[in-house]
């Protein structure tokens, strides 16, 4: 699990672990099922206390995106969970965002920007067809 | 670790009001501060701050002049036997006898601590990279802090008091001693009390943190309180204005024209509503880093 923690930009360390599982899940690069970093090993990993990364995992657990488990461990979700879906639509909305204040800037009508799109997807599922 | 304040248990150190004094000079004014069992207290402030002294009385080498110190319950000046050999420090020169060689310093720290592992220093003594045989002062910097770093935790202690570890160190060595910050309280119920004015690194590690500015304790918090309460904003007004109207639990504030930026202490809705009452728009609302925190509590 790959997480980068960032003292400099102000955002508090859990949040940013918090934020970057959920990307990870969310992108599909940490599956159901699987296992994350316990808690301790995380901690000496990223050099922060370990109960930023409890912390982290609390809230992780509040929002059904992983579960501990009896034995020990922290797993991730079922990805079926209505709440993962929700995460990943929140993502999208984000990047979203950002392309509409884009276009809006570069003078590209919201129609235009629907063709652009329509066009991209075409052309990726092409080239998914040709490999 | 779900609960890393047990506010019910008694703190492992307990300062209260205490005063000292160098000659005329005031080095602590009317100190009062608690550190809870297990956990990470980061001690901030600049040079001159207090955080030298201040330490020298948890570990008994002052005595308070006005008001009382305890550690572990006990007066450390007056019941050094009880707090010391419970207590792991490295302080800020490093002060290790330099005639010494790497494995004697070792033999003669363990003759101390009845609590000494053999194996754990010997465990550390490989992990830092340390010849038994060379002689402290023939050490680097960074070495010298690792030896210092390896005779304070190889006791096992319930406190490890550390007095700027990572000032002058480069990065492969303030890593090691972060790396031992956090296996010791990663081991139940431990306690770290660090000061350092690194404050990307207190950031990190601290769960709770004071902020030592001219001899007083101007601020003392959780790490997480500390971060949701304190923000930058951004007001717009509706015309310039030659001065910056002032807003509710501002420390500091920057800006011309119609644009204002506040450094505040207040959470995001708060903030929003006293922004409201002197007409001005929040068009900017983002967290701050302990570094700019520090430097807004110390100016205003």
């Amino acid at each position: 699990m790959q997480i980068h923690i960032s003292a400099n930009d102000g955002v508090p360390i859990y949040l940013q672990i918090v934020n970057q599982v959920k990307y990870l899940i969310a992108s599909g690069r940490l599956k159901a099922q699987e296992e994350l970093p316990p808690i301790r090993v995380l901690a000496e990993r990223l050099v922060i206390n370990p109960n930023t990364v409890a912390r982290a995992y609390r809230e992780l657990e509040a929002v059904g995106l992983v579960e501990k488990r009896r034995t020990a461990g922290t797993y991730v979700s079922d990805q079926g969970s209505p709440l993962a879906r929700r995460e990943r639509v929140k993502i999208l909305t984000e990047r979203i965002d950002a392309l509409l204040a884009e276009a809006r800037q570069m003078d590209i009508q919201f129609d235009e920007l629907v063709k652009l799109a329509e066009q991209r997807d075409k052309a990726m599922q092409t080239s998914r067809n040709e490999e | 670790m779900n609960d890393p304040f047990p506010s019910s248990a008694p703190p492992i150190i307990d300062i209260r009001r205490l005063t000292r004094q160098f000659g005329n000079k005031t080095a602590l004014n009317d100190v009062s501060l608690a550190v809870p069992r297990g956990g990470v207290f980061g001690l901030i402030g600049g040079n001159g701050a207090g955080k030298t002294t201040l330490i020298k009385h948890i570990l008994g080498m002052l005595k308070a002049h006005t008001g009382t110190v305890q550690v572990f319950g006990l007066d450390p000046v007056q019941n050094p036997v009880g707090t010391l050999g419970r207590i792991g420090y490295l302080s800020e020169d490093r002060d290790l006898p330099n005639w010494m060689r790497v494995g004697e310093l070792m033999r003669y720290t363990q003759a101390f601590f009845p609590t000494w592992d053999e194996a754990y220093a010997e465990e550390l003594r490989q992990a830092f990279d340390l010849d038994a045989r060379s002689r402290v002062k023939t050490l680097s910097r960074g070495q010298r802090a690792r030896a210092g770093l390896l005779v304070a935790l190889a006791h096992r202690p319930e406190l490890l008091v550390l007095d700027e570890p990572s000032s002058g160190l480069d990065p492969v060595v303030r890593r090691d001693i972060l790396g031992a910050i956090i296996r010791t309280i990663a081991d139940e119920g431990r306690t770290v009390f660090f000061s350092s004015h690194l404050l990307d690194e207190v950031e990190r590690v601290a769960d709770r943190v004071a902020i030592i500015h001219e001899g007083r304790v101007m601020l003392t918090s959780s790490m997480d309180e500390i971060k949701d309460t304190h923000r930058r904003v951004t007001l717009r007004f509706g015309q310039p204005v030659a001065q910056a109207p002032a807003l509710v639990g501002s420390l500091s504030c920057a800006g011309e024209g119609a644009e204002w930026t506040y450094v505040c202490s207040g959470e995001s809705e708060q903030l929003r509503r006293a922004a409201e009452a002197i007409g001005g728009t929040v068009v900017g609302d983002t967290a701050l880093t302990l570094d700019e925190i520090f430097v807004s509590r110390i100016q205003g």
